[in-house]
């Protein structure tokens, strides 16, 4: 039961959002309205998903948004000019965001202040290889985010994609529902035998692999990148998995809320300007709007809240 | 000698000790030459760093999840109502900070009003509320740059016995936080809840009560440091307060304060604050690029925070 409250309240949210969208903007309700309402959410998503797996093993990780920029800055360079080195590097970052998992885990760091950290390493690093915006995205990574799928849009095909693939892996594998007991009772894991530092590194490497993703996806919509590109994703993932019906603490999480809370999010500031909002009050208008999500979530949790 | 070993075992030791390194070794380049200059900067800059990490010591020591994002919003939206309402008029001074402190308060109590009535996860609460606050500050600012009454200005960069003015504010800002934190019932309070929400609320603390207090008292420093900072930098801008998000747990996490409640720890948060802009200022002396310095400076920071760690787990 109480799964199925977590991810009806995102549905309904998007889906209310979606319709406000339309009623507004009709000509949004077409193949192409509908791409670009969503394009954007793609990498969104997929950083949300990432900061879902920290969020699962009770971490939260402040550097997300530096590392999705720094990966960025290595698509839009290095595999591009140099495709094996870039993948070598790609697949370095993801291993020691795993080796950061096993580090928080092994010395029973803080993880907040660890990613906080790491934020600056990211952002050094990505400074260090496009001191200025520029590179190029990969032709091929360009082709795939801006193909035209039969039916429905690329972002709507992606969106998913996304939900199913992580629901198997997080809500119906034998390794998720592992992984999702650290976030519950770390203690319980460890004495039925797991060797939970490994399940944090894995955790951590996958979140780092759903970020490089977030970084691939980003610089195939936007052609090229800058160190600073994807900083809001930080904030941007937390609130997108938290809208999504997640918690901070006992490894509730729910995939395709996460990806459903992105969506919400990019969509929100779509809204917002079809309103023609006064500008100023865009931002002001999107917290607004979470705030207001977020109070209608009381409404479906006051069961379990008193607990 | 017991008595020399036992102030390694101080929390606050370790900011301090690299505090100090990080300063020598920034001589050591210069050959003792501009040491005076250099501490003054850093008191100075220290200080809005300093004020605004005693806020957020104060939220997270109410325990894991609480901290407070919306710090940076509010000293830019205390900022620019502030010099909005001085006018750039001399005699107005205490009326902006009137003004700062009273948009402190709204924030702060905004904040409590998310968490408490509709029992957002204070992190998401004050992500979603800064949103909020930050688009007041753009609607009311139209990115006009209001210059500081001129007094004003000279007090927050002028100086007093060789210290920097706005360094005495945060000073005495720490004790009075130290003194209530050591000495007061509400400071006692706020550690029992921090190291057992549930058995705080068993002995009768009024935890909400001391939560709420604390948010506000947050948001109210904030306030502080934006109006100060403004005054120092010659007028507010609407990304002043951007680094101090990081900078503000940052400082906290180095200082010695627990991530996970019950503990404070002022004097850590000067030798985090000092050491943090003093970390930068020696990379730059040393000729670091932007990348390598911001890469060095996490580097610094996880190393620190490993120290501090390893030495809680052999006590």
């Amino acid at each position: 039961m109480q799964t199925k409250y977590r991810i009806l309240l995102p549905l309904i949210s998007l889906a209310v959002l979606l319709a406000a969208t339309f009623w507004m903007q009709p000509r949004t309700m077409s193949y192409f309205g509908v791409n670009l309402l969503f394009n954007l959410a793609v990498p969104i998503a997929l950083a949300t998903i990432a900061q879902m797996m920290i969020i699962m093993v009770n971490d939260i990780d402040l550097g997300m948004g530096a590392f999705v920029s720094l990966v960025a800055c290595v698509v839009a360079t290095f595999l591009q000019d140099t495709p094996v080195l870039g993948t070598i590097m790609l697949i370095g970052l993801i291993l020691s965001y795993a080796a950061m998992g096993a580090l928080i885990h092994r010395l029973e760091l803080p993880a907040i202040v660890v990613t906080l950290g790491m934020s600056f390493v990211w952002g050094g690093l990505a400074l260090f290889i496009l001191p200025s915006p520029g590179g190029a995205s990969p032709g091929w990574l360009r082709a795939l985010m801006t193909s035209k799928p039969p039916l429905m849009p690329m972002a709507v095909v992606a969106a998913i994609l996304f939900s199913i693939v992580t629901h198997l892996l997080i809500m119906r594998s034998g390794i998720g529902t592992v992984l999702r007991g650290v976030g519950g009772n770390t203690r319980a894991v460890q004495r039925a035998g797991w060797s939970v530092i490994w399940l944090k590194a894995l955790a951590y490497g996958l979140a780092g692999l759903f970020a490089v993703l977030a970084g691939m996806a980003l610089v195939g919509l936007t052609t090229s990148a800058d160190a600073n590109i994807a900083l809001r994703y930080t904030l941007l993932s937390i609130a997108g998995v938290i809208l999504g019906g997640g918690e901070f603490i006992g490894g509730k999480v729910s995939p395709t809320g996460a990806v459903i809370g992105a969506l919400t999010l990019t969509l929100a500031s779509s809204f917002l300007n079809f309103m023609r909002l006064n500008p100023d009050w865009q931002i002001g208008a999107q917290g607004a709007i979470l705030i207001l999500v977020l109070t209608a979530r009381l409404l479906f949790a006051k069961r379990e809240a008193r607990t | 000698m017991k008595n020399s070993m036992q102030i390694f075992t101080r929390p606050w030791i370790w900011s301090w000790l690299a505090a100090g390194l990080v300063f020598t070794m920034t001589l050591l380049l210069t050959k003792g030459q501009g040491a005076g200059g250099l501490a003054y900067a850093a008191l100075s800059f220290g200080s809005f760093a300093a004020i605004v990490g005693l806020g957020q010591m104060l939220v997270m020591t109410l325990g894991p999840g609480n901290v407070d994002l919306s710090i940076p919003a509010t000293m830019t939206l205390a900022a620019t109502l502030g010099l909005k309402v001085m006018n750039s008029e001399p005699g107005n001074a205490m009326l902006g900070l009137g003004v700062a402190l009273l948009a402190g308060l709204l924030t702060g109590g905004m904040n409590v009003l998310l968490i408490f009535l509709l029992r957002l996860p204070p992190i998401i609460a004050t992500l979603a509320a800064s949103l909020v606050y930050q688009s007041v500050a753009i609607w009311s600012n139209r990115g006009l740059r209001i210059k500081p009454p001129e007094t004003l200005a000279d007090f927050a960069t002028g100086r007093l016995i060789g210290v920097p003015n706005v360094a005495w504010v945060a000073l005495i800002l720490s004790i009075i936080i130290w003194i209530v934190l050591e000495r007061s019932l509400w400071g006692r309070w706020l550690l029992a809840s921090g190291q057992n929400l549930r058995a705080a609320r068993l002995a009768g603390v009024p935890v909400q009560s001391v939560r709420a207090v604390t948010y506000i008292v947050v948001a109210i420093l904030a306030s502080v440091a934006g109006y100060l900072l403004a005054s120092f930098s010659g007028g507010a801008a609407l990304n002043m307060g951007s680094e101090y998000l990081l900078m503000s747990i940052a400082v906290v996490v180095i200082g010695g304060t627990s991530v996970a409640g019950g503990f404070s720890n002022v004097p850590g948060i000067w030798g985090a604050s000092l050491f943090m802009f003093l970390v930068v200022s020696m990379l730059n002396s040393y000729g670091a690029g932007a990348g390598l310095r911001m890469v060095l400076t996490g580097t610094i920071i996880i190393f620190i925070v490993i120290a501090a760690s390893s030495r809680r787990g052999r006590l």
